[in-house]
């Protein structure tokens, strides 16, 4: 799923000082697993905002409203009553939400209350790690399952750099060199013999570098 | 704001838990032991329940200063209840403190059903400390535009 985390009050404050009327538009989808932007954290953010504006002297109200995912139209065009009295959506969704809201309310603010992270997983409670960068060319069948393009912080592609120390990235400790745990995984399969086989370079053209991406499923179009 | 100051009654809500701080509050009550009026109760099935925005809304509805009241640790009904809350507390401590109106006038207390006495102190002790802390500042707005309590 998309991990986000909520920005700093300070800045959310600031993206709010000019605006009257406030709708807190939070997503159930990917950003309420990750406690970031679901029910529970818009009524937070807007007892907090309410709490702000009143002692800021600001007048205006804070509205709250969850969605079951804010990156598809028919949901986000089903908030139209209560976007209608704001001046301004402070979106609690990933960063797809936020354009969803500005693409299907053209003529009002959608913000970010939220920086988008990564797409990965929680790996226990309250801490969540990276596993997909969306390359668009999957390799896992070769890799034991364990992604070394958004894992090891080089996306190096045939086994680890210099830099792998007892089984932690060179980069920051707290990282497990993806290519250790491949290793470790392979052996244990009995496929190690994976490892002999040269990857060649990686045609970064279907990932973001080679621009905004698309899918298009023909027999789903109408 | 020194005469507001002079004349000034915390309004404090405690959020007791049933098995411990809510059964010493009756203990105190049948004890006779005195506890400033400023406090006024909200039970809870366990600490466990009192969520984030709970705290957060208390304040919103005008409290000057909260405590969430439960169980030792180690002794809770459902095991990890009053655990989770100290948790919960430090956060909703970290929210006060972001938007200005200060984590000091948040606390939690872990006490026994058995200690109606430690209830009337730590009623006493919060209601000592929030008047010395002075409304909250969403209160002081209210005062300022000339409503009195």
């Amino acid at each position: 799923m998309i991990i986000a985390d909520r920005k700093p009050f300070d800045e959310i404050k600031e993206l709010t000082s000019k605006a009257k009327n406030i709708l807190i538009a939070g997503c159930d989808g990917c950003v309420a697993v990750c406690l970031a932007g679901g029910e529970k954290e818009v009524a937070l953010l807007a007892s907090e905002l309410r709490m702000q504006r009143k002692m800021d002297g600001l007048e205006g109200e804070v509205e709250e409203i969850v969605n079951v995912r804010q990156c598809e139209n028919e949901y986000v065009d089903a908030m139209r009553d209560n976007v209608e009295k704001a001046d301004l959506i402070l979106s609690m969704a990933c960063g797809v939400g936020v354009q969803t809201i500005a693409e299907r309310f053209p003529e009002k603010l959608a913000y970010p209350a939220l920086n988008t992270k990564f797409m990965g997983r929680p790996v226990e409670p309250g801490v969540w790690k990276e596993n997909c960068e969306g390359c668009g060319n999957c390799i896992l069948h070769l890799t034991g399952g364990i992604c070394p393009v958004a894992r090891c912080s080089k996306s190096m592609l045939n086994g680890p750099c210099g830099g792998s120390k007892g089984g932690k990235c060179e980069v920051d400790p707290e990282i497990d060199c993806a290519w250790q745990l491949i290793y470790d995984r392979l052996c244990k399969l009995g496929q190690n013999d994976m490892l002999a086989k040269l990857m060649e370079p990686k045609d970064w053209s279907t990932s973001w570098s080679g621009g905004p991406r698309r899918v298009i499923k023909e027999s789903a179009r109408e | 704001m020194n005469h507001i100051q002079d004349n000034f009654e915390p309004q404090i809500v405690a959020l007791c838990c049933y098995y411990c701080a809510y059964a010493a509050a009756d203990l105190a009550g049948t004890s006779r032991i005195q506890y400033p009026t400023n406090v006024k109760i909200v039970l809870f099935p366990c600490t466990g329940k009192v969520d984030e925005i709970y705290m957060l809304r208390t304040f919103e509805a005008g409290a000057d200063g909260v405590y969430v009241a439960g169980c030792l640790e180690g002794n809770c009904h459902f095991l990890t209840g009053n655990l989770r809350a100290k948790k919960r507390v430090q956060y909703a401590k970290s929210l006060l403190d972001e938007i200005g109106i200060g984590g000091e006038r948040l606390e939690m207390y872990n006490l026994s059903s058995a200690e109606g006495q430690r209830f009337a102190e730590i009623a006493l002790e919060m209601t000592e400390k929030i008047r010395a802390l002075g409304p909250s500042p969403l209160n002081q707005l209210k005062l300022k535009g000339g409503v009195t309590r």
